[in-house]
């Protein structure tokens, strides 16, 4: 039996529609992208590895299968919306930013162990859905994108040399896409000891699609296109994966192309009640 | 390779200049790293500044100014083959990077692990100093302001309202030179056969044409670099090709097939 406070509002699982698809591209024969979903806690979590051989794999491998499995784990027990002792800051904020120092540091150890795997590193994205809001956080320049009222904006800003450049006005966003720096990122996970990990909370508002990225993705496809894409395909938001990683391929598909998309159908508060309160003690 | 650039007066060139340095001065005086010794040409004229593959020509407010592929310029991100006009004297840029290293190489992430600085000196060199400032990044993080850059508007409105609330919807495309299909299929147009917007023609022009109101009815058509495709993508009706309805998979359209989507009849066909 569940109990329910505010009468609307749905678990995280129902609330959210989750899909993720990752390809190899045209070009490449590995695929160094990894994701990740647990729609029962409402996480989504992308990797683009880098490094030689298969050790591009092994990072982001590495960064997905640490963030998912640590936030899920503590979530079973704990509500995201308790307040973190250490930091001040919601659990769920706090979860996600030391579970990807935590990837950032077990894949920086690989790395100094093992010979293979040296300079390893990888991009992340993750977002955690809540309390009608989502912490995403990131390192590098993987994105995520919002549809809201058919109006598509980035609500991450790529830690990269081109975005850099723009924050500086040294160049627009026009002229960035001819840019031959666009594969420089001046953050990345498991290059050294420590990363600081960018982490928003955004509001959720039903009917929003969130899109998770790999640059193989918004490299080879112009925003409009995606937003094109998610706005006539936001009923069939598998087909919309598909559509956006052909896209990629049609346009030459130079990179793995990695995509997560999140549709919001409904309301997802959490329980703040002494109800809800009560029942968490219990679960202890 | 380092990008250059070469000098030359009415079509004889002069000489060639690697661009191997952080920033680079063009001018009449000595102490310029390309040195143009004419009246013409200012005491310190322009800059170039060079970050990796990517190099920025700035007008250093030189007396008779400069022009890029005859456009007068202060500031300007360098192309290949772009021409840079000071006074009688032209300066072809050169960077043909992309061709020279394969595709898979060039596209291959890396972590820069120190943020590029030129050492430029102060008071001088805006293009130099500008360019990485982590203190603002930083400030930006923490008050979480950076904000959302609008990245492209829906065309919401309906362009051509079709019987039976099939609205045709064009939404666009413009894909970077980067990222242009290598092969572009011909021109395409969807004509409506019937209803109050009969003989009505839509040119498929972007990459995703919608046909219907997405939540309620939608199929899109797609175009590929091999061709044009039919999808169905939501609705309790799937549209129909030749008379043959459609299932969930793309469906490639061939010259003048004939598609039915609720009650409105289109031909699909190639122009010209």
């Amino acid at each position: 039996m569940r109990f329910e406070i505010a009468g609307v509002d749905m678990r995280i699982d129902d609330a959210l529609e989750i899909i993720s698809l990752t390809n190899p591209g045209m070009v490449r024969s590995h695929n160094e992208d990894s994701v990740a979903c647990d729609a029962a806690c409402g996480l989504v979590v992308l990797a683009d590895g880098m490094g030689g051989y298969n050790a591009g794999e092994v990072a982001s491998g590495i960064a997905v299968s640490v963030v998912a499995t640590e936030v899920c784990q503590r979530l079973q027990e704990a509500s995201p919306i308790e307040c973190d002792e250490e930091s001040g800051d919601d659990l769920g904020v706090a979860l996600l930013r030391d579970n990807i120092r935590k990837a950032n540091l077990s894949i920086y150890q690989a790395a100094q162990s093992q010979p293979q795997y040296s300079g390893m590193g990888t991009t992340i994205v993750a977002g955690l859905f809540y309390d009608n809001s989502v912490v995403v956080g990131h390192v590098g320049d993987s994105r995520t994108y919002r549809l809201r009222d058919g109006v598509l904006e980035t609500i991450t800003r790529d830690h990269s040399l081109l975005q850099e450049q723009i924050d500086s006005g040294m160049i627009s966003i026009e002229d960035a896409r001819q840019s031959k720096n666009k594969n420089l990122v001046t953050r990345a996970v498991g290059i050294d000891a420590d990363v600081v990990p960018e982490i928003h909370v955004h509001d959720v508002r039903r009917g929003d699609i969130y899109l998770l990225c790999s640059d193989g993705l918004n490299d080879m496809v112009e925003d409009e296109d995606i937003q094109s894409t998610l706005y006539a395909m936001q009923g069939n938001l598998p087909l919309a994966a598909e559509q956006l990683i052909q896209q990629a391929n049609d346009n030459g598909g130079r990179d793995n192309v990695s995509v997560i998309l999140v549709k919001v159908k409904g309301e997802f508060a959490a329980s703040r009640g002494w109800l809800a309160k009560l029942l968490n003690w219990f679960k202890k | 390779m380092a990008a250059k650039l070469i000098l030359s007066m009415d079509g004889v060139v002069i000489k060639e200049y690697p661009l191997n340095k952080e920033r680079m001065t063009i001018g009449r005086k000595a102490h310029n790293d390309i040195v143009i010794d004419n009246l013409a040409i200012s005491g310190e004229h322009a800059a170039i500044v060079t970050i990796l593959n990517d190099s920025f020509l700035e007008d250093l407010d030189s007396t008779n100014g400069l022009e890029v592929n005859g456009v007068p310029t202060k500031k300007h991100f360098l192309q290949n083959s772009d021409l840079i006009e000071i006074g009688k004297y032209k300066l072809k840029y050169i960077n043909d990077q992309v061709s020279q290293t394969s595709a898979a190489d060039f596209e291959k992430t890396m972590v820069l692990r120190a943020p590029v600085r030129p050492e430029a000196p102060v008071g001088e060199a805006k293009l130099g100093q500008t360019q990485i400032n982590p203190s603002i990044a930083a400030e930006v993080e923490k008050t979480g302001r950076f904000g959302v850059q609008p990245a492209a508007q829906a065309a919401a409105a309906p362009a051509a309202p079709a019987p039976q609330q099939v609205a045709v919807q064009q939404t666009s495309a413009q894909a970077a030179p980067a990222a242009q299909p290598t092969a572009v299929p011909q021109a395409a147009v969807v004509q409506i056969l019937n209803g109050p917007n009969a003989g009505k023609e839509l040119e498929l022009v972007k990459n995703l044409t919608t046909l219907g109101k997405p939540g309620v009815q939608v199929a899109v058509l797609t175009r590929r670099p091999h061709g044009f495709f039919i999808t169905h993508v939501e609705g309790a009706v799937h549209p129909a090709v030749n008379g043959q309805t459609l299932g969930d998979q793309p469906h490639p359209l061939q010259d003048h097939d004939m598609i039915e989507l609720a009650g409105i009849k289109m031909e699909f066909y190639y122009k010209g």
